[in-house]
């Protein structure tokens, strides 16, 4: 809300010499937040100034420019400047506009005169071949209304060279911009901004409102008839019809500067006292072309369909949640949120039907929704306006009709329906001083209440509070305590620490997520946050398969982009596209991880239900909610490109392979004691020869390894990439509450080494586990080498393993040790076929 | 070697005189002093304390003495030898040092190589920060909930008195999920977490809920369709405002350091009343007289907005099963992003979500 600063002091006395930098101050303390204070930006000697004489020059570049000599008063150069005419004091100025002549009053911006709209300072300089002194100032280039383009020409006698011309155009003007909360919808006005400022400092409030009885009009014969077919939809409808307005008859300069200051364009007088009013009063005031209605205006719900082309050259679908206001030939306006095109006040416009209603604000938010149309009538509306202000609203437009357009106003008011009855809030006196912890008495509480307009009578230790009919938003005792506080000041809440009960700290499930972080950033690689929207072009670019379940994502109705049309079913996308980022940005070696949810949808589309608020739904309609949800696991991601041991003085470094991959999602799952087996796995985005599954109880929980060539390809990322992908969720849930006990003996360790001769498609890690288990002496087993060649037989390699033996109770025998030796040989022979190597 | 005497007759044996001693002690000593390598020692002592050492021929000699001059002549004999092994052990004790020492020196580095073999890894500082915030709340015994980020449109909205009409809910630009009769969204904050407290929790609550949220603003450099709250939750008999403050207090200096210290200013959300925005002490100039007016990063303000708060709306605790007339609590809420952003004098909000490891790199594991 733009409230010019001296439009305000015409409704509160605030105190002489007051700042604007001090009322908004006070202003935002009292919960209208000052966005800025908006001014003209304009500094410096901007004069009013006669034009002496004037020479059209023609120039080589086929303009004509006039070459002026001005009378600017007191700012005249007292030397004879360079310009046409007679030498008597004055300022030579060239201008390139032509709609003035000698004699004119114009305005003079002179050396040294700062217009924000051009950016610079102003100065005297050569040009076209003379000194200009100054420049003769257009609309645009002082932000003024009226013709723009043109120069500003003042009426003759209505200043001297010499004046100031920034008090002379309104130029010195403040405004506050005010955000206004949704709750204070009164302050969408002069009126109620006026009302908390007097508040706020105790001063007097005018109210704009407060016309005499007498003149707000009563029913007669030049009533413009008007049905109100669903109250609901509009409880009050006020109007009063105006004729023989003249449509010549200009907007007053004030008047139109007030409505540009407050941010709105001077259009007509109509239009602009329409809307004077409405950010005098805060309601919307709507003038309909009587000339152009045929018939009753029938206030109605619009029919499902029903079509209407709104001031806004819309045509638009209603339905029956809607609301129209119709004659006999269909709607010709969207009841409280804007008019139609087709009975809209044109140049023309003589005779009109001054109209200020009352719509259900529930209503005007949902068709401002639904129409995505949000004016100023509609801003106003769906917060609530005061709904006894109808009659004087009308009758304060037709006034202004009136006065400046030379109209008569018809006898006779048309009003329908009543105020709504509201209820009074009943409060215990000690709530505010409970709720705010500010020793809050009920005198002060009273008081507090009154001046913001409530009726309050005390009964003991209750309050009863009839609140103001501008303030819809105090139904409950908690919105009557906010009015309280903010008037006995926010600054009086004194800092105390509750003491909680003991917690018991993180969960597990939390303190694990940290654990994984920790570890992931142990381990070299970089966290990095992305979005989780992704769409098909990413899993094309991974090779997922057409039927794969990944493909199934939670879709979004208002995606931000066409490309990402609903929620990630998988880290890698955003990984990918961030791996690409850091390549394309120069960096070789990038290892980078994201925790951080995915988005699986149920089997069968499922809604969540919607339940009421006056109670708590029970256990299974909440439950309702997590059956219907998605599926939104925590996951760990991770890709990892170039080194993982760099280059360098040392040495030669090593790539990041598959291994790596596997071993930091192992190193995860082993941080949390969780044991994890690795099978070979053919899934994409893996390369499908180097793509092991992570299995955790028998269940696979995610995939690690090296990426397809083709998906490398498709995202233009260097060859052999690695990436890992594990459901963090479930890596927790396995999780032991408590780790392994240590278990070792103090004998001494016998070593024995083990090459076994396997078909070369048996995997090694299996068989590693074998042995380990192959007896109970066998401490460990651990693969140290990998041979295929000449010495072992085509399509075989062989395993060599490092076992260690050792017994919890005792030094082995030579008779253990070859025991043992045998139960490992013989149980890998039995898994795999493996023979000892000879 | 003499023969054993026997006769008791005085026999002088030239070796055993004692300026012949101290002459062999003496030559033995210069040998040691002039040794300049361990393995120079060596031969001194084969020279002169080996078997064939004048000094081990002349103890032989002691034999051929009259037994009432062997006394002597022992004593002098193992005297000088003393000497000698004492100047050996000294010396040789001297020269292991100064080996080890030009030893050492040989194998001196350049210690100045770089060894960057290993990558550096990182967290993101929403995660570290969202943590340390989490450590604040955990201090005081508060606990950390969380919830999904495809949320119930009912848990999002209407449980938090934001009606399906109701004005603030347009101003809150939701992603819907598909179809809109699926009653789904993307939180649009992370209230629903406080409501799912409420409805499974017996009071006394005091929680603390970090996340993910979304709304539907294009990526611009202040922007961000995806960014991060932490909300903080307590409901308990008899809690105000006052209290609110002190947490939130608390909760700044946790964070910002001593001395810090915030204010509130009326607002308006749907589910505190009353509301207040809350601004923090400007943790930069402090609001000092000659440093506010230059300072960046508050403008001249002395203060910086830090977030909103309230007292839970008591519809709010009614549609969550909480009996508003037993108890009362009060909400609050931060940005996480915008908090880093300005403590770190981040100027583009893209910079935490593009995923340039530069950006990470710096924050290490902790904040």
């Amino acid at each position: 809300m733009r409230v010019p600063v001296s439009w305000l002091r015409e409704y509160v006395d605030l105190p002489e010499g007051l700042s604007t930098e001090d009322l908004a101050a006070r202003l935002t303390a009292f919960d209208l937040k000052l966005e800025e204070i908006v001014s003209s930006g304009i500094s410096g000697p901007l004069v009013v100034g006669r034009v002496l004489a004037l020479v059209k020059e023609e120039q080589k570049n086929g303009k004509t420019i006039n070459w002026c000599r001005v009378d600017v008063g007191a700012h005249n150069d007292p030397s004879v400047p360079d310009a046409p005419g007679e030498d008597v004091p004055s300022r030579g100025i060239i201008c390139g506009a032509h709609n003035f002549v000698e004699g004119d009053l114009v305005v003079v911006s002179l050396p040294g005169t700062m217009l924000p709209a051009l950016g610079f300072e102003i100065s005297a300089r050569k040009t076209y071949g003379h000194v200009s002194d100054g420049m003769i100032c257009s609309g645009a280039e002082l932000g003024v209304p009226g013709d723009a383009d043109g120069i500003i020409v003042l009426a003759p006698g209505s200043a001297q060279p010499g004046d100031d011309a920034v008090a002379l155009l309104g130029l010195d003007e403040e405004v506050l911009d005010l955000e206004v909360n949704p709750d204070r919808a009164y302050a969408l006005s002069l009126r109620g901004v006026a009302r908390d400022a007097s508040i706020a400092f105790g001063v007097p409030f005018h109210d704009p409102a407060d016309l005499e009885a007498a003149a707000v009009p009563s029913a007669g014969p030049g009533a413009y008839p008007v049905d109100v077919q669903d109250p609901s939809a509009c409880p009050v409808f006020a109007a009063v019809t105006v004729t023989g307005v003249d449509p010549k008859a200009s907007t007053p300069a004030w008047l139109a500067q007030r409505i540009e200051l407050a941010g709105m364009r001077s259009i007509s007088l109509a239009v602009d006292v329409t809307n004077y009013v409405m950010l005098e009063l805060g309601m919307p005031i709507h003038g309909y072309d009587r000339d152009l209605l045929q018939g009753t205006l029938v206030v109605r719900r619009a029919a499902e369909g029903e079509q209407l082309t709104t001031l806004d050259g819309v045509t638009r679908t209603l339905t029956s949640a809607d609301a129209v206001v119709a004659d006999d030939r269909g709607p010709v306006g969207l009841g409280g949120v804007m008019g139609g095109e087709q009975v809209e006040m044109t140049p023309a416009t003589t005779d009109i039907v001054v109209e200020a209603a009352v719509w259900g604000a529930p209503m005007i938010a949902r068709t401002a929704r639904t129409q995505r149309l949000t004016s100023e009538a509609a801003k106003r509306n769906e917060r609530g306006v005061d709904p006894t202000l109808g009659a004087r609203a009308v009758r304060r437009v037709a006034d202004l009709l009136v006065e400046h357009g030379g109209g008569t106003l018809e006898d006779g008011l048309t009003l329908l329906g009543e105020p709504p009855v509201r209820s009074d809030i009943v409060l215990k006196a000690d709530l505010p001083a409970r709720i705010t912890g500010v020793d809050i008495d009920t005198v002060t509480a009273v008081e507090a209440l009154e001046a913001n307009g409530c009726a309050v009578e005390v009964d003991h230790e209750w309050l009863t509070v009839t609140p103001p009919p501008w303030r819809p938003d105090l139904t409950d005792p908690y919105d009557v305590v906010e009015d309280v506080l903010r008037v006995v000041g926010y600054d009086q809440v004194p800092s105390v620490i509750p003491v909680a009960p003991a917690g018991r700290g993180l969960t597990t499930a939390q303190k694990l997520r940290r654990r994984a972080g920790t570890v992931l950033a142990g381990e070299g690689l970089v966290e990095v946050k992305t979005f989780p929207f992704a769409g098909p072009s990413d899993f094309d670019r991974m090779g997922l398969a057409p039927d794969d379940v990944r493909r199934r994502q939670v879709l979004l109705e208002n995606p931000l982009s066409a490309e990402d049309p609903g929620m990630t079913t998988t880290l890698l996308s955003g990984l990918l596209r961030s791996l690409a980022l850091n390549i394309g940005r120069g960096h070789a070696d990038v290892h980078i991880t994201e925790t951080g949810r995915v988005f699986l949808p149920r089997a069968e589309a499922a809604e969540a239900p919607v339940y009421g608020v006056d109670h708590r739904p029970t256990d299974t309609e909440l439950a309702a909610f997590e059956s219907a949800l998605p599926e939104q696991p925590h996951h760990v991601g991770l890709v990892m490109s170039g080194e993982r041991v760099r280059s360098g003085w040392a040495g030669p470094g090593r790539p990041a392979t598959w291994a790596d991959a596997i071993a930091v999602v192992r190193h995860v799952a082993t941080s949390m004691h969780v044991d994890v087996t690795v099978e070979a796995a053919a899934v994409a985005p893996w390369h499908p020869g180097r793509c092991a599954a992570i299995v955790v109880d028998g269940e696979t929980v995610g995939h690690a390894g090296e990426l397809h060539p083709r998906v490398l390809k498709a995202y233009g990322l260097p060859p052999r990439v690695v990436a890992a992908e594990i459901d963090l969720d479930a890596v927790i849930a396995a999780s032991p509450a408590v780790g392994p006990r240590p278990e070792f003996s103090s004998y001494p360790v016998a070593k024995e080494d083990l090459a076994l001769v396997v078909d070369a498609s048996v995997p090694a890690g299996p068989l590693e586990r074998t042995l380990a288990s192959a007896s109970p002496l066998i401490e460990s087993a651990r693969l140290f080498d990998v041979y295929v060649g000449s010495q072992v037989p085509e399509g075989h390699k062989s395993l060599a393993f490092a076992l260690r033996l050792r017994a919890p109770d005792r030094t082995l025998t030579d008779d253990d040790i070859r025991g043992a030796r045998e139960a490992a040989v013989s149980a890998a022979n039995q898994a795999t076929g493996a023979t000892l190597r000879t | 070697m003499s023969a054993p005497n026997s006769s008791y007759d005085p026999v002088e044996v030239t070796p055993l005189r004692s300026d012949e001693i101290e002459r062999m002690r003496d030559e033995a000593l210069a040998a040691v002093a002039a040794a300049r390598s361990l393995d120079d020692l060596k031969q001194v002592r084969i020279d002169h304390v080996g078997d064939r050492s004048p000094i081990a021929l002349a103890n032989r000699e002691i034999g051929a003495l009259q037994p009432q001059a062997r006394k002597e002549a022992g004593q002098r004999v193992g005297q000088a030898r003393g000497a000698i092994s004492q100047a050996l052990a000294a010396r040789t004790a001297e020269l292991e040092a100064a080996e080890e020492e030009a030893a050492l020196v040989s194998e001196t580095v350049d210690v100045t190589l770089p060894w960057d073999v290993s990558p550096v890894g990182a967290r993101h500082p929403v995660t570290t920060l969202s943590e340390h915030i989490a450590d604040v709340f955990v201090a005081m015994g508060w606990e950390i909930a969380e919830g999904p980020e495809v949320e119930a449109e009912w848990l999002n909205f209407d449980a938090l008195n934001l009606g399906p009409d109701h004005p603030a809910r347009t101003m809150q630009d939701t992603f819907w999920v598909t179809p809109e009769k699926a009653a789904m969204v993307l939180r649009t904050h992370t209230s629903p977490v406080q409501a799912r407290t409420m409805l499974t929790r017996t009071p006394p609550i005091y929680v603390a809920c970090p996340g993910r949220v979304f709304r539907t603003d294009e990526l611009d450099a202040t922007h961000s369709p995806v960014f991060h709250q932490v909300e903080g939750l307590a409901i308990d008999k008899g809690l105000s405002m006052a209290h609110l403050k002190g947490t939130i207090d608390h909760f700044a200096q946790a964070i910002y350091g001593d001395g810090m210290t915030t204010r509130f200013r009326p607002s308006y959300f749907p589910f505190t009343e009353p509301s207040a925005e809350m601004d923090l002490l400007c943790y930069v100039c402090h609001n000092e007289p000659d440093a506010v007016a230059s300072c960046r990063t508050c403008k001249g303000e002395g203060w910086v907005e830090w977030g909103g708060c309230g007292v839970v709306n008591p519809r709010v605790l009614i549609a969550c099963g909480v009996d508003p007339e037993v108890y009362s609590g009060f909400a609050f809420g931060i940005g996480i992003d915008r908090t880093i952003t300005s403590r770190y004098d981040i100027a583009d909000l893209r910079d935490l979500f593009d995923g340039d490891i530069r950006f990470t790199e710096p924050f290490g594991v902790e904040l």
